[in-house]
């Protein structure tokens, strides 16, 4: 039977960036729907009712809503290639921890740091730096987060990086002098090529959200 | 030595959460409970980073975040399965579990707060309880798992059982029955399982010690 993925995203979404990446990985073919956010289509409120936010796998016509579900769900059923979650149970929960984390202090404090302004945007960046030092020590001298190979907490985090200048530029600091082997283990990624076509470039993301800023009204 | 041990607190749902599961899966554990005004030296030192309950300890290796915690329970011990075993059918269980686990901050909302914050909190409960209601109960005759509670059921508990708690020391009806038939329903369904009466929460104690913490908040809040 013919597998249908559709995948309902927008360009500078780091969530959306992850499921591109773990498609990619497992070599899947699916069509790639870009959505307007400010008109969204009749599909991606009829697949995500509850939250009506990209990114939406649908898989013949079933849809599959939040990220790390939607890599979790493509590890599973396209188990034979490019595994992204490690077998063994414990390490698993430590993957699940770090991507947990991920999404609930470094995505967070990442927000404020370029939404906000003065001592507000300065806590956050302090906080923002020391998440990024914890996760990096995490890391530890290994290629990969999953070790040898790229895994789960690396397509978690991954997409990141494609919003570090943006970090940089609204909290006016170098995340490379704070947190030089998260950089090297970056620049490693993007050597492959499911990651580099996955995540858009930097400057763009840093003009998107400058023009963001603007109609919101954040200066 | 035990093989497992687990940190938790009186009062909180998550917790509890990880009780049912070992209770359910027939898992002996030892149950250390903390004071969370005064975390003791071996939960900070097995979770470091979020210094919280619940945190399960298994042969020495400690396991953080509670729906990480069921996830590694129900793998390891896969009798009686909390997780469904379709991929898909366990990606829309997980969903319902995130959001559960992304509405818990409405507890505290709702505790902390008084007059106009009260209202926006309550508001907020209403909505969510409507999600429930509209979206997830949909097709649901008895509880998420079928006849037996499972991972989806526990997720949401905090609706099941603190809801209530906060009710009644706010003086509050949120989750009216004749406005949300279904969950009313489901919280029903999910009291009268047998593990959940008889490792139930001390609701009278929970109501008494918050009560009292929130008395000293709002008297400190307008001095």
């Amino acid at each position: 039977m013919a597998e249908e993925v559709v995948l309902l995203d927008f360009w500078p979404s780091l969530f959306g960036m992850r499921s591109r990446i773990a498609l990619a990985e497992k070599g899947i073919k699916y069509e790639y729907k870009e959505e307007d956010l400010r008109n969204k289509s009749a599909l991606l409120l009829q697949m995500n009712p509850v939250h009506k936010k990209i990114p939406v796998l649908i898989h013949n016509g079933k849809p599959v809503c939040e990220s790390l579900i939607q890599v979790q769900y493509i590890d599973e059923v396209w188990h034979d290639k490019a595994p992204l979650l490690p077998s063994d149970p414990y390490q698993k929960a430590t993957v699940r921890f770090w991507a947990d984390y991920i999404d609930k202090k470094i995505y967070d404090l990442g927000s404020r740091v370029w939404k906000t302004k003065g001592e507000e945007q300065a806590t956050a960046k302090k906080e923002f730096i020391e998440s990024l030092k914890l996760i990096e020590k995490e890391l530890g001298d290994k290629p990969y987060f999953g070790g040898e190979s790229f895994g789960y907490v690396d397509v978690a985090f991954i997409p990141f990086y494609s919003w570090f200048y943006d970090y940089e530029k609204c909290g006016n600091f170098s995340i490379e002098a704070e947190c030089p082997k998260l950089i090297a283990w970056a620049k490693r990624c993007m050597q492959k090529e499911s990651v580099a076509k996955s995540l858009p470039d930097q400057q763009k993301v840093y003009d998107f959200i400058l023009q963001m800023k603007k109609h919101f009204g954040i200066e | 030595m035990a093989v497992l041990k687990l940190f938790g607190s009186f009062f909180s749902p998550y917790g509890y959460r990880v009780i049912w599961a070992l209770k359910l899966k027939g898992i002996p554990y030892e149950y250390i409970d903390e004071d969370l005004r005064n975390k003791s030296p071996l939960l900070l030192q097995y979770n470091p980073i979020h210094k919280q309950v619940p945190v399960l300890v298994h042969d020495g290796k400690p396991i953080c975040e509670s729906t990480v915690i069921l996830q590694y329970i129900d793998e390891i011990w896969p009798q009686n399965l909390l997780l469904p075993a379709d991929p898909y059918d366990r990606a829309v269980a997980l969903f319902w579990i995130k959001f559960a686990d992304d509405k818990g901050y409405l507890m505290l909302k709702l505790y902390r707060a008084n007059g106009e914050e009260q209202q926006a909190a309550v508001k907020e409960w209403l909505e969510m309880l409507e999600v429930m209601e509209e979206h997830a109960l949909i097709g649901v005759k008895k509880l998420f798992g079928g006849d037996e509670i499972n991972m989806v059921d526990i997720a949401f508990s905090f609706v099941a059982i603190w809801l209530g708690v906060l009710e009644d020391i706010l003086g509050l009806e949120i989750c009216e029955p004749h406005k949300f038939p279904r969950v009313s329903s489901w919280i029903q369904n999910f009291q009268s399982i047998p593990v959940i009466k008889d490792n139930f929460p001390d609701t009278d104690k929970m109501s008494t010690f918050l009560k009292h913490g929130r008395e000293m908040m709002l008297t400190s809040k307008s001095n």
